[in-house]
């Protein structure tokens, strides 16, 4: 299962870091995503675009994280040779992760 | 209970007019916030300022103050916005020709003081941005510290009719109605962060009434051809409400709502502005009706007396050239095309950052992400910066060289070289900035 089935996310940029929210759609998936999606797991699957580290905030009245991702590779949005230089495409990336099934 | 209804004009600056037009004309509102300044627009303004002393303001401005101006004189509608970028008196004046043009009437406030240049020069900015100084010397191009919500206030309590600010944080262009409005204080945290609530989530415009949402069959997005443009009504206690206009495409649901409340926030306990640290951690987002959402929660904390700033610097230039080719064996070719750029680029000292993309399979996300499909067509971006001018011109030119002197079939190929003008970050003293406003008035 892909995090999209049950979660959408957003992303933001600000000088050499990136946020990605995790959105559940349904807020009972909630628990699920907290303990599937660590910053661990983010800062792993953008290992190749980010030196990290990675923080997680957590809104559970909403039913969201907050990923906040440190190190852009290329420095940001005014300096980067990246197409997309805002890093606005990660959140499909983010959202293409596999989810573990539940026990 | 009074309340307050401003719309969002422009999320940036080059956004669609047509909605700000129809909210100026139906929208029943009190005032017209054109948010259209960003980390990178804000240098690439700077830029054009220094080749031209009357630019560095937004170039859309005269399109837009020329479509929304005569509806807002008609209907009362006040405008915030910081069109003014790097050259704020220049968008003033240019916004009053504008009105004399069209016959109307209008008090034009513009706020200056944001740039702080000479302050970073004299060692006056505090040790972050005179540490930056030392490093990059002549290099530094430009300084806009982001200022708060409070001028704009007060030009808004002397009656302007238009306010053109400069590098003002994007929530703090929809506070300073607020302020203006409600007699909100300095010292009133907690109003001032449902107030910075309510700037954050109308700042980016269409952003959270179903632009930059949809995606097919997952978060379907009604109508978004004619997305409209939000509208947050605010009450005296700091409680919004955000909808859009009736008719209009998009959607504003408790989805859309969430994912702008965290666009670009990272501790959402401690989201740094001017004026106020907000506090979104406790916000609640509920439907009152389709398209109708109202939100509490928000606090704030006292501000840090620190304020951001943008030093913007000269970075080299980029060149880039792209090449496509298509057909059976497309992707091996655009890679054989790219080596061969690359080793020629790599005889020559001087390029920094080169980069080898195959638009269509790694240039977005790079190889780890991108899955391995072999398209039918495939075009080979290459780009490198470089501190001299001539030499980054010659990444797109060995792309071009590439039709004669590389592998079977490319075609399209193009070039193009920029100066790139990066941006620093630094904290400095709030004590820094002095703020001053000047009138015009049309006609």
């Amino acid at each position: 299962m892909k995090l999209r089935e049950i979660a959408h996310s957003r992303t933001g940029d600000k000088g050499d870091k990136i946020n990605l929210s995790l959105i559940a759609f349904d807020r009972s998936d909630y628990a699920r995503l907290r303990a599937a999606i660590t910053a661990e797991s983010v800062a792993s699957r953008f290992a190749s675009l980010a030196a990290g580290p990675v923080e997680r905030f957590e809104l559970p009245q909403l039913g969201a994280m907050n990923f906040v991702i440190h190190n852009v590779h290329g420095g940001g949005v005014t300096r980067t040779l990246a197409q997309d230089a805002h890093g606005k495409c990660w959140s499909s990336a983010f959202l293409d992760m596999d989810l573990p099934k539940e026990d | 209970m009074k309340t307050v209804r401003i719309g969002t004009g422009a999320g940036f600056s080059g956004d669609r007019i047509q909605p700000a037009v129809q909210l100026a004309a139906e929208g029943n509102l009190d005032f017209l916030v054109f948010e259209c300044l960003a980390e990178r627009t804000i240098a690439l303004a700077q830029l054009r300022r220094l080749n031209d002393p009357n630019a560095g303001y937004d170039p859309f401005l005269t399109e837009r103050m020329t479509a929304v101006l005569p509806d807002c004189a008609r209907t009362g509608v006040r405008i915030v916005s910081n069109m003014g970028a790097a050259n704020p008196l220049a968008a003033g004046r240019e916004t009053a020709r504008i009105a004399k043009a069209l016959g109307l009437s209008l008090k034009i406030a513009v706020i200056t003081g944001d740039d702080i240049l000479e302050a970073v020069r004299q060692g006056h900015a505090g040790p972050e941005a005179s540490a930056l100084y030392d490093h990059l010397g002549n290099r530094v191009i430009s300084a806009n510290a982001y200022i708060g919500a409070f001028p704009i206030a007060a030009a808004l309590d002397e009656g302007a009719d238009v306010v053109i600010t400069g590098r003002a944080a994007d929530p703090a262009l929809f506070m300073g109605p607020l302020i203006h409005s409600f007699g909100w204080k300095p010292q009133q945290c907690e109003l001032l962060g449902r107030g910075v609530l309510t700037g954050h989530l109308l700042e980016c415009g269409a952003q959270v009434t179903g632009g930059y949402f949809a995606d097919p069959g997952v978060k379907d997005v009604p109508a978004l051809v004619d997305v409209g443009f939000p509208i947050g009504e605010v009450d005296e206690t700091g409680g919004v409400v955000i909808s859009k206009l009736e008719g209009t495409g998009g959607s504003v649901s408790p989805a859309t709502v969430a994912e702008q409340l965290l666009y670009e926030v990272h501790d959402p306990t401690r989201y740094y502005q001017p004026d106020v640290i907000a506090d979104f951690s406790k916000v609640e987002i509920m439907s009152v009706r389709e398209n109708v959402i109202r939100l509490s929660g928000a606090s704030g904390t006292k501000k840090t007396g620190m304020l951001k700033a943008s030093v913007g610097y000269r970075d080299g230039f980029q060149g880039e050239g792209q090449i496509s080719y298509a057909g059976p064996n497309a992707v091996r070719r655009a890679q054989l095309a790219g080596e061969i750029i690359e080793t020629r680029l790599r005889r020559h000292d001087g390029y920094r950052d080169l980069r080898i993309d195959l638009i269509g399979i790694n240039s977005v996300l790079g190889c780890d992400l991108s899955t391995g499909a072999d398209p039918y067509e495939v075009r080979l971006r290459c780009t490198a910066r470089a501190d001299d001018k001539a030499l980054a011109e010659r990444v797109g030119r060995e792309v071009e060289a590439l039709y004669l002197n590389g592998p079977a079939g490319g075609g399209g190929a193009t070039a193009s070289t920029r100066e790139t003008v990066a941006i620093a970050p630094v904290l400095v003293p709030e004590t820094t900035i002095e703020l001053i406003t000047q009138w015009l008035e049309a006609p």
